[in-house]
Parts: C-alpha cells; structure tokens; sequence
C-alpha cells in the first residue's frame, strides 16, 4: 500500500479545485475541497439553484460475471432482486455476521451480469477485502473503477442546467430518468440519485474527460460546492453518514435504516441476517430519531441526549441547518424518548424536539409549523 | 494574507484586543481566526459583570464545522456585550474588527496591555 502513505491522493478534478479556489482538507486520504468560499453559501446555493460536487474519492466497483445477482443478495441487506429494469438503482446497507453495518452503497442493475456498486472512500480498503473474501465460491468478476471520476450535481435547477449540455439523444434519455435510475451512454454513467434532498444527477466519466465536463457545467451556472456543505445538505436530508450514524457496532435496526433491510424473501440467505433476525425479534431498546434544538445553539456528535425519564442517548451527527437556521441532529436514544429531550451542550441541558430524522426535502422545511 | 490592523493589541489565541481609552477595552476575534472557523452560526456570549481572569473562557464560537473557545486576553469585568450577534453571528467573518466585537471588558489594570501580541508579533504567530 505504498501509494496511500501519508501523501492525500488527488482526483482528475483537483486543479480545478485550486482554480476555484477551494480550501483543501485530507479527506479519506484525499485531498479534497473542504469549501470553496462560503460553506453556507454553496449549502444555499444547492437548496435553491444549482451546485456541483466532485465525489471521485468515492469508489466505483463493477461486479460481472454468471453467479452476480446471486452472489449480490448474499453480500448486502437489501435485495437486487427487487431490480428488474436495466439502470435501477437500490440503496443498502453491507453487514457483518453481527448484523452490523460495514458499509452502505448504492448498487445499480445494468444487466444479469453486471451490477455497478459505489461505495464510501474512507471504508474502501476493508469494504473491497470483506468483498473479496465473501465471493470466494462465487464466479464472479470484480473490477475497481479507478478510471472513473464522478461529479455530483444537486440542486431545483440542476438537471434542466445539465441536460442543456448534451447532445439531443443523450438528453431525451437522461431527461427521461425517473429518480433512482441510471443510464449508462459509452464510458459515461447518468444516474439521478444523489446525496443532498435536491434532484439532480450522479454522473462518471472518464477522467480524461473530468475537467471538461467540470467546465461547461460551470459556464452553465453550476457552482462548485464543498464537502463541508454536503454534510449539511446531507443532514438536513436526512441522510446518514457512515462512520458517524452508523458503524460495525450499529445495525441498521438502530440506525434509521431498517427499510433498507429486505426481509423477504424469508429463505435469502444475506450475510448478518441471522443476527438481525435475532436482534429484530427482542425487545426493542434503542431507536434513530431527529432533534431540532429549540432555543440558539448548534448540536453536534456524542452530545448526550437525556429522556424525560433520565434515560440517556447519544447525539450520532448535527449541525447548524442553514436552511432552517435552527440546529438539527441525528440521535440514538432509548425508545421511551417523548416528543421532547434534553440536550446537553458544554454542561448546560438545553430543551429539543423530537421529530422524524429528516428536516429539508426538496428546499422546503418537513417541520410542523 | 490576512488582515492585521496596526492599532490593535492581540492573543495567542487569536483575539484582538482595541484600546478604548477609558480603562475599557474592546475584544473580538482576528480575521485570521474568523477564516479559520469558517461560517459562524452562533456565539455564545460572556456575561455582563462578570470577573473573568486572563486566558479564562469568555465564550464560545460555532461554526458550521466546529465550536471553538474564546477567552479573556487580561483579567477584568465584561461591561458589555454585542447582543445583534445574536441574530447576526455572521457579522463575525464580515467585520471582525468592527460590527463583530464581541464584548468589552474594565481591565484591572490598563498596564497589563503591555503583555499582549504587538501586530507585528501576531502576525508571526499567525503565520506559523
């Protein structure tokens, strides 16, 4: 593992990172824009126009081969059975025998015997040695895509913006994809997913070509937006985040996650599932919620949460949401939690509601007035 | 490059610290720590007729990324407060040596001045 010692790896994007003026951060091993400028700039720019991220860090890993689909409903939670149309994609959780989380990943169905997988950057070295030992007796064929870079574009304007830019065929297709559907056009991949509670597109593309897909999607007045505001898109979207909503010692069942577990079939073997099963048929203790603070103040990770009943939990990630200009959180805390908890922040317990953990969806608030 | 006014007085921890004139003095954070800190969301602010030591916590300042300290350059009572942070924290990075103080203190004694940053000190401080 030479090439990953201590020097931050760079995307095909960077240089343009530095013409725009992008602070870089070691992120992952990457050296990545933390922001450009504003964090809450490009937080607002993203909610109501149109902004771009490059998320080349993250890892694209094509899985070919004749026993592909079987080997896939063994290895994640959720079932790729579920994916019948070509370009399909299906979020899911990966567990460990314990049924907790090694990663979560989007999974998309191009053929019988080709899925797309993307998986988070900071998890890319354990995730592709958990692969590798679990396809063992499997035939199957598994090809990192370091070739690729991916740029992410968000935002109300974003796939009108973006469309403008292809040719007629190619934009009557992409135009044409329903949310979660992807569409492969030579070595490029459409897909309108995406990780801010905007609508937009996930595109790869050759690097080679990275830099000037970057640039005409600029001129067409997508702005460049840092990683440190897609935290707080992602947040306020409700959108977990690996390593800090949920880890190897969280299950999905804990961690807001447990639509994403496909039971049925009740005779597909995945991996965890028995732990799961275990873990889903007793007491239920714990459970993922949202907290939105009520007086001034900004809520972070591993603040305690304490229940009416003095019973604690743990605050998993928060910020500032700039959106609603109120400080918002994930949390896992005791299932006997009410509609309101305490919060404490530097020794003081400041009061907090308790909503469903998801706060902006399409630029608009999901809060009760 | 960040800027450094000349007439002002700093800390090691990045406040700066304006000379009213009257045995008061002004206290704000530099424009290098407001860089730093990035998009400022909320500051908690002292309170008023508080006795605070030198390098004591007066505050706290968060961001979008983090929430950092802030502290009494020298020892004395805070007399005022800039209360229009409270709904314009962002006033911190816009003017941080102006609309953006933070509070003001009675200093016990205005000689003790004389330990703080000089500009050209601080700007080596900051540099580093």
């Amino acid at each position: 593992m030479t090439d990953t010692e201590n020097t931050p790896k760079q995307t095909a994007l960077y240089d343009k990172h530095l013409e725009a003026g992008g602070k870089m951060v070691d992120f992952a091993g990457w050296e990545m824009p933390i922001h450009y400028g504003s964090q809450l700039e490009e937080h607002h720019q993203v909610r109501t126009d149109a902004g771009m991220f490059d998320v080349s860090h993250m890892v694209v890993v094509d899985f070919t081969g004749e026993d592909v689909k079987s080997f896939l409903r063994h290895l994640i939670a959720n079932d790729v059975a579920k994916l019948k149309e070509p370009g399909k994609a299906l979020y899911s959780c990966m567990l460990n025998e314990d049924g907790c989380v090694i990663d979560d990943l989007i999974v998309y169905y191009l053929s019988d015997i080709h899925y797309r997988m993307v998986i988070n950057a900071a998890t890319r070295d354990k995730d592709l040695a958990w692969i590798t030992k679990q396809v063992e007796n499997f035939s199957v064929d598994i090809a990192e895509r370091d070739d690729l870079a991916m740029i992410a574009v968000q935002g109300p304007n974003a796939r009108a913006k973006a469309l403008g830019l292809l040719d007629a065929e190619t934009a009557e297709k992409v135009d044409a994809l329903k949310p979660f559907y992807a569409y492969p056009m030579g070595e490029t991949f459409y897909a309108r997913t995406g990780y801010t509670g905007e609508d937009g597109f996930e595109i790869m593309v050759p690097n080679e070509e990275a830099a000037e897909l970057w640039d005409a999607l600029k001129a067409a007045g997508i702005e460049p937006i840092g990683l440190g505001a897609r935290d707080t898109l992602r947040l306020e979207a409700g959108m977990n985040l690996y390593g800090t909503d949920m880890d190897e010692t969280t299950s999905p069942l804990i961690s807001g996650l447990g639509w994403t577990v496909a039971w049925q079939p009740e005779d597909r073997d995945f991996i965890g599932r028995t732990a799961l099963a275990k873990e889903k048929a007793a007491e239920k203790t714990q459970k993922f919620v949202g907290l939105v603070l009520e007086g001034r103040g900004v809520l972070r990770g591993h603040q305690k949460v304490i229940t009416d009943n003095g019973s604690e939990g743990e605050i998993t990630s928060g910020t500032f949401s700039p959106t609603l200009k109120k400080a918002v959180a994930m949390a896992r805390v005791p299932v006997d939690i009410g509609d309101t908890c305490t919060v404490e922040i530097r020794g003081k317990q400041l009061k907090a509601n308790v909503v469903k953990p998801m706060f902006v969806r399409n630029g608009k608030s999901l809060l009760e007035a | 490059m960040s800027n450094i006014p000349d007439d002002l007085k700093y800390t090691k921890s990045h406040e700066w610290v304006r000379d009213n004139g009257n045995g008061t003095v002004t206290v704000g954070i530099t424009d290098h720590a407001q860089e730093l800190l990035g998009d400022i969301v909320f500051v908690e602010l002292p309170e008023i007729d508080t006795e605070y030591g030198a390098d004591d916590a007066t505050g706290v300042l968060e961001s979008v990324k983090a929430a950092s300290d802030m502290y009494a350059p020298l020892t004395g009572e805070v007399t005022e407060v800039n209360e229009a942070l409270d709904d314009a924290p962002e006033t911190v990075n816009t003017d941080p040596y102006g609309e953006g103080w933070i509070f003001t203190m009675k200093l016990d004694s205005m000689e003790d001045l004389g330990e703080l940053l000089t500009p050209e000190a601080y700007t080596e401080e900051a540099e580093a």
